[in-house]
């Protein structure tokens, strides 16, 4: 298959570029340790009860080793790159590399939605008196199953929310940010669409326009979310420790969150690359790495809107 | 290669000797039979299950050590070329599957008995604690016997200090005692992590997890006592957390329990005695060795981080009130747990005073029974 | 792009930094190498205090709190710090040269994979020094005990698996990368040796449970530090949700232990019975159908949870299932060496051994899938002596096989054979006492993870021990073994084994620093 293109007789072998050797590795390794080691003396200080100042400091410091270690990697990568150094074959190695780390993405959350379709159908209407172990009531006579859990088992452990963020149908559905944080999201994924479209045809006005307008669809979209969970703490008091449907609710929205911020920031360096004229529209793997975790960040939010806020 | 042949025939021997129904009754190599129509099908299935194994062993074993001495190059073997057969390759999946059902059906039976917990004679609640187990006999309102299961074994034997007794770690201060002949239902659940419920003769292993219940059951038919252990990791004592079965004839049975339901009431009686700061200190050294020592240890002095000292401690020092409200309702969220359905208000009083007025500290104040009553009875 | 390459036949940098910047998959894969050694050697040596406390019952080395930290370690250095990176060693040193590349597909990523693992270990070793002592909920740390219950230290322990986890994706991912990109011309898939196939497979297996582990643990961490209810009913979750999203991981973990081990056993037996490997179509469907099946059979490890019975029914018969692939592997080996010329050299008697006991942790595997029966087996040493039979005399005998096939390749000298083999017999003596009793202290009755047990289990409990103290120092001498061959020894020839096949015998050995920088043609 793949190897069709690579050469056919012996001497047209294109090298497979190996950097002679590398500090990138090994610098990163330590900025991830002290900044994960400062990180859990951040929490462990806070349950304590005790300052978290020295080890906020060294958390910040791993972070600003790893990420300036990483800014400076790939800035060798791209220059690399416009040397001329990877072959064909290497760039299919980077492509292959984009798509099983996707994958591994979608792995990650499947680990959430399965907890939620988990809870959902098995543990909530088990502790409610329902199905195979419905025995569990006789330990939480109060408590009935339904979902969204408004009112926990134990309240005093895991204060009720007040409200859910369930859809509250179509009246209300202007006012619904979930909904429109949907629209935008699929919007952008065909903003982005345009931008590679544009790539393709070498039209670069064309593609800087709608890429910016990707990353800004992107921004609303954080800027939205962070509404909606200032909402939920002040007025509808639906928390982390709201029981089990805040737990799922903040953990898949917020893992979402936080990798539509990932997302929105490598589009946004490829916009400042598109800016400096890197990229031909033969050769842009770059942009389609980011555009590829785009629509797949939109595919989990799909996914979410679906069995999070709608069913 | 002599040491290879050696060896296989020492392991071979291994094997035939620990299979030998002989062997296995003199040096408890096998599982025991038990004494519930459950166990003794369990083991049934064991032996059927080991068995096929045990042929396919010889099979697959037999063929490969045919192979090593008899096309060894040393002895000028040569090559064969073959080196796919799809016909065998097809032989050896299909064979192996049928083996797969046959054993699949009688475990499927045995299951789905195990499974059917219905129409019980006696039901009764196992709750795990850290690190002991409670029972409580649902019998009629107002007439339930509920109890703790402690570990008996002294500290000198387990430290070495002491001659290691019969029962050593498998004895506990108050057994279950059920009815022979009689479908018993056990209840599991726990008030902290996970444990479970153990005992090999009656073939009933079960966890008990916190929040949730698990039913299971079995009918002993022959008299005795039983012995087994918490078999999930539950913290520091969970090597240290027996559980023991004493089967008896039904009337037996029935005096036991009047008996217990008798002293069950003299207990809430002895609640609105009087009592003077001295009798609860005496009382709370016992209530307080049982329950709180694992974690605050014997002079108090707990194990910080973790557990933190009572010595000294703000709460077992200050405000009498505070410490009542500690330790009735626990510490959400931490390993401190809500005593207050656990201990009888004498316990709850005499433990409270005790740490007021031992392991280090000296307050001088005291609880009563009656006024633990009234706390709860206020929180209601 | 004539742009100078000649750099590429360049040998080593000099000097230690040759060590910490390497982009070459030889260097890495020594290093992941003596890694994993050096954390085979520690959590071994948690495991000699586990049997030293155990030889006798009564408590007389460390308390039972102690105890449950080293349980918890040694299961956690054997298995993340020990067996996984020891394959991925050998995957970087072999799967380049068995495919005709020039490097791993990605070489700085590669080498980053591997410098994390020795913080994230030291992060996690670095709990036992500290104030709230190390993890002592057992390797699969199950919640609330975990949770709710655990130590401080449990925050380092949740960020180690993250980290170790990040370094495993990128392992693996760097491994199909350059599987499926960077093979020779001709080298078509069906070509390929079966330990680069189960590798392909490992590595997707990785990628696929990896990620949940992580899930798992950041689930953990917010139920500890953020106040969410995952696994606590009082909040509608459930400590049994922990056990399920675990064991989605854990199971196929288990064969990501054993797939390669199955690939270099597979190229051993040929070799040493100078025969083609019988089957090998059957052996790739087959390592296929396994990791298929490891998905859903992970709610074995979960038959006294009080699983409602459906759920227990189809567990019991997809694990039941296992045995069907795993079983057409075994009959492949033992067919190969069946009117084969066979010879015993060290990795051909390992191999030979992992066959044999391989298998016999395989039938207790089966007797443990029965459900009903699990219930008496269930956290008895019975499962202790399950799990071992199939990870040491399976995994580390593998790995010991590998090393012992490939270190002239890798060194250019040949290692003592005598040596070896006193190696091998006492290894296989010793793991042979060590474990087959703990056959009968389960089904006796004995619980696992408890430092002390009543008085019937007393006397295979010593045997048990004596064979950990021959086993565990018989190692040192493996270590010798190894340090002898690189220091120097009988020079290896290109080929070094008679009946050895396969592009890695082309190359001179030792293997010069760069291979294949232009593709070899496979006939
Ligand atoms: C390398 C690691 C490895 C491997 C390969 C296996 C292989 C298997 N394991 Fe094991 N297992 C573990 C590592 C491994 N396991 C670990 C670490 C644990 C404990 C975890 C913990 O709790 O800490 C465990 C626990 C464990 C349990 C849970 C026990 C309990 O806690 O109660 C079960 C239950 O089903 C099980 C089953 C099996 C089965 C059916 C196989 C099968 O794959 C075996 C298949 C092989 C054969 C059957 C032999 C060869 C076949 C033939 C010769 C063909 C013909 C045979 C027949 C038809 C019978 N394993
Ligand atoms: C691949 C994984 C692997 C390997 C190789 C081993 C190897 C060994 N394991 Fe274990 N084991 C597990 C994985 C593994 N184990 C797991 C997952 C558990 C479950 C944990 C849990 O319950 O959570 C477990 C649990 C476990 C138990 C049960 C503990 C309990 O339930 O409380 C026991 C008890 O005997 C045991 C023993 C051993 C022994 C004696 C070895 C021997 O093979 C070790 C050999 C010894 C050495 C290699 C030591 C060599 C070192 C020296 C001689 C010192 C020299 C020192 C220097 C030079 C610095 N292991
Ligand atoms: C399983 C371990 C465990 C057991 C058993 C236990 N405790 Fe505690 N206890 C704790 C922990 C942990 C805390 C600290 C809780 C916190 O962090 O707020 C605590 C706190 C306390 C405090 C408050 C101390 C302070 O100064 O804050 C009191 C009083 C107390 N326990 C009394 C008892 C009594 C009485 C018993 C037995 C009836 C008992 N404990 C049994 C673990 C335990
Ligand atoms: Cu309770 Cu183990
Ligand atoms: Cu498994």
């Amino acid at each position: 298959m793949a190897h069709a293109s690579k050469e056919t007789t012996h001497g047209a072998y294109e090298p497979y570029y190996v950097p002679e050797q590398s500090k990138f590795p090994f610098l990163a390794s330590i900025g991830l340790f002290l900044m994960v080691f400062g990180l859990g003396n951040v929490l462990n200080d806070i349950k304590a009860g005790i300052s978290a100042t020295g080890s906020s400091w060294l958390a910040f410091t791993g972070f600003f080793i790893l990420s300036s270690v990483l800014y400076n990697w790939f800035a060798t990568q791209i220059r690399e790159n416009h040397q001329g150094l990877p072959s064909a074959q290497l760039k299919r190695s980077y492509v292959l590399a984009m798509y099983w780390f996707i994958f591994s993405e979608v792995m990650f959350f499947s680990a959430f939605f399965g907890a939620l379709f988990y809870v959902r159908n098995l543990a909530v209407p088990w502790l409610g008196g329902e199905g195979a172990k419905g025995v569990a009531s006789m330990l939480w006579p109060d408590f009935s199953p339904v979902w969204p859990v408004i009112s926990n088992p134990n309240p005093q452990l895991f204060t009720n929310p007040g409200e859910s963020m369930a859809w509250r149908g179509f009246g209300e559905a202007l006012h619904y940010l979930p909904l429109w944080n949907t629209i935008l999201l699929l919007t952008s994924s065909v903003t982005v669409h345009i931008a590679h479209t544009a790539l393709k045809n070498n039209n670069r006005k064309k593609l800087i326009t709608w890429l910016a307008l990707t990353v800004l669809l992107g921004a609303v979209f954080l800027v939205l979310q962070v509404e909606e969970y200032a909402e939920a703490y002040s007025e509808l008091g639906l928390t982390l420790n709201s029981g089990i449907y805040g737990s799922t609710f903040f953990l898949l929205t917020g893992f979402h969150g936080f990798h539509v911020t990932l997302g929105a920031f490598m589009l946004f360096v490829i916009l400042m690359r598109a800016v400096k004229g890197h990229f031909k529209p033969e050769d842009h793997f770059g942009f389609e790495a980011a555009s590829w975790y785009w629509h797949f960040v939109d595919v989990v939010w799909v996914c979410l809107f679906l069995f999070v806020y709608i069913f | 290669m002599l040491p290879m042949n050696k060896l296989w025939l020492g392991l071979g021997g291994l094997v035939v000797a620990a299979v030998s129904p002989a062997a296995m009754a003199a040096w408890g190599l096998n599982m025991p039979k038990g004494i519930t129509g459950i166990s003794r099908e369990t083991y049934d299935l064991h032996m059927l299950i080991f068995w096929i194994c045990v042929a396919i062993g010889v099979v697959v074993y037999g063929v490969l050590i045919y192979s090593l001495f008899a096309y060894r190059k040393s002895k000028g073997a040569i090559p064969a070329s073959f080196h796919h057969s799809t016909k065998v390759e097809i032989v050896w999946t299909v064979i192996p599957f049928v083996i797969l059902i046959a054993m699949a059906i009688p475990s499927t039976r045995v299951l789905t008995q195990i499974y059917d917990s219905s129409e019980s004679d006696l039901d009764i609640m196992v709750t795990g604690y850290q690190w002991r187990w409670q029972y409580r006999y649902l019998t009629e309102e107002g007439e339930e016997v509920t109890f703790f299961s402690n570990l008996a074994t002294p500290e000198e034997q387990i430290y070495n200090r002491a001659e290691k007794g019969e029962n050593y770690l498998l004895e506990v201060d108050e057994p279950l005692v059920v009815p022979a002949n009689k479908k018993v239902r056990l209840l599991l659940t726990s008030a902290d992590v996970i444990h479970s419920w153990w005992v090999p003769a009656l073939s009933v292993k079960k966890d008990a997890v916190p929040g949730f219940v698990n039913e299971s059951w079995f009918n002993a038919e022959v008299t005795g006592t039983y012995r087994g252990q918490c078999t999930e990791l539950c913290g520091q004592d969970h090597g240290f957390m027996p559980v023991v079965v004493n089967v008896v004839e039904q009337a037996e049975f029935d005096a036991w329990l009047a008996e217990k339901q008798a002293a069950a009431a003299a207990v809430a009686e002895l609640a609105n005695q009087e009592w003077t700061l001295d009798q609860l200190v005496a009382q709370g050294q016992t209530v307080y060795t049982t329950f709180c020592m694992a974690c605050h240890q014997q002079n108090g002095q707990g194990l910080p981080p973790a557990f933190p000292a009572l010595t000294g401690s703000a709460i077992a020092t200050g405000p009498i009130a505070d410490h009542v409200t500690t330790v009735l309702n626990g510490r959400p969220g931490t390993a401190m747990a809500a005593y207050g359905a656990l201990l009888s208000p004498v316990d709850m009083a005499a433990v409270i005073t005790y740490e007021r007025n031992a392991i280090g500290n000296n307050v001088g104040d005291m609880i009563t029974p009656v006024e633990i009553l009234q706390i709860q009875a206020a929180a209601q | 792009m004539a742009t100078g390459h000649d750099d590429h036949h360049h040998g080593p940098a000099k000097g230690f930094t040759r060590w910490l910047y390497t982009t070459n998959h030889k260097d890495i894969g020594s290093m992941y190498l003596w890694f994993s050694f050096a954390m085979f050697l520690l959590g071994g040596t948690f495991a000699l205090v586990i049997r030293a406390e155990l030889f006798q019952p009564g408590l007389q080395f460390v308390e039972p709190e102690f105890f449950n930290q080293m349980t918890t370690m040694h299961g956690l250095v054997m298995v993340f710090g020990a067996v996984m990176p020891a394959f991925v060693g050998l995957a970087n040193w072999m799967i380049p040269l068995m495919i005709g590349a020039p490097d791993m597909a990605l070489p700085r990523m590669n080498n980053w994979s591997f410098w994390i693992l020795p913080f994230a270990f030291a992060m996690l070793a670095s709990t036992l020094f500290m104030e709230a002592g190390a993890p002592n909920f057992g390797w699969t740390f199950y919640a609330p005990l975990s949770t709710t219950y655990a130590p401080s230290t449990v925050t380092f322990f949740i960020f180690a698996i993250h980290i170790m986890g990040a370094s495993s994706i990128m392992g693996s991912i760097n491994i199909i990368a350059t599987i499926q990109n960077l093979r020779a011309p001709g080298m078509t898939y069906m070509k390929m040796p079966l330990f680069v196939w189960t590798w392909l497979i490992t590595a997707y297996l990785l990628i696929a449970v990896m990620p949940v582990l992580a899930g798992v643990v950041t689930m953990m961490l917010f139920d500890i530090h953020f106040g969410t209810s995952f696994f606590s009913a009082a909040g509608g979750g459930d400590p049994v949700l922990f056990q399920h999203v675990f064991w989605f991981f854990g199971h196929p973990e288990v064969y990501i232990m054993i797939l390669p081990a199955f690939g270099v056993v597979s190229e051993i037996i040929p070799t040493f019975s100078r025969k083609k490997l019988f089957g090998y179509d059957s052996m790739v469907y087959a390592t296929s159908s396994i990791a298929f099946l490891s998905f859903i059979v992970w709610a074995h490890h979960m038959f006294t949870t009080g699983m409602p019975l459906a759920g227990e029914l189809f567990f019991m018969y997809a694990t039941m299932l296992i045995a069907v692939p795993t079983g057409v592997k075994v009959f492949n080996w033992v067919t190969t060496m069946f009117k084969g010329s066979i010879s015993f050299e060290t990795p051909m008697l390992f191999s030979i051994a992992f066959v044999v006991l391989f298998t016999m942790g395989g039938f207790t595997g089966l007797m443990l899938a029965i459900a009903p029966a699990d219930f008496q087996y269930h956290d008895t040493y019975f499962v202790v002596a399950h799990f071992h039979y199939v990870l040491v005399p399976g995994a580390v005998f593998s790995i010991m096989a590998a090393a012992y096939y490939w270190l002239p390749k890798w060194t250019g000298n040949m290692y003592d054979e005598a040596l070896g083999k006193l190696h091998f017999w006492l290894s296989f003596v010793g793991i042979n006492i060590l474990f087959f009793p703990q056959h009968f202290l389960g089904l006796a009755g004995m619980p696992r993870r408890i430092p002390d047990y009543a008085l019937q289990f007393a006397d295979f409990n010593m045997v048990s021990t004596v064979g950990a103290f021959i086993f565990g120092f018989s190692q040192l001498l493996f270590l010798f073994i190894v340090v002898k061959t690189v220091l120097g020894g009988k020079k290896a020839t290109a080929q070094v084994w008679e009946g050895a096949e396969g592009l890695e015998w082309t190359v001179p050995s030792p293997a010069p620093y760069h291979t294949f920088t232009t593709p070899p043609l496979v006939p």
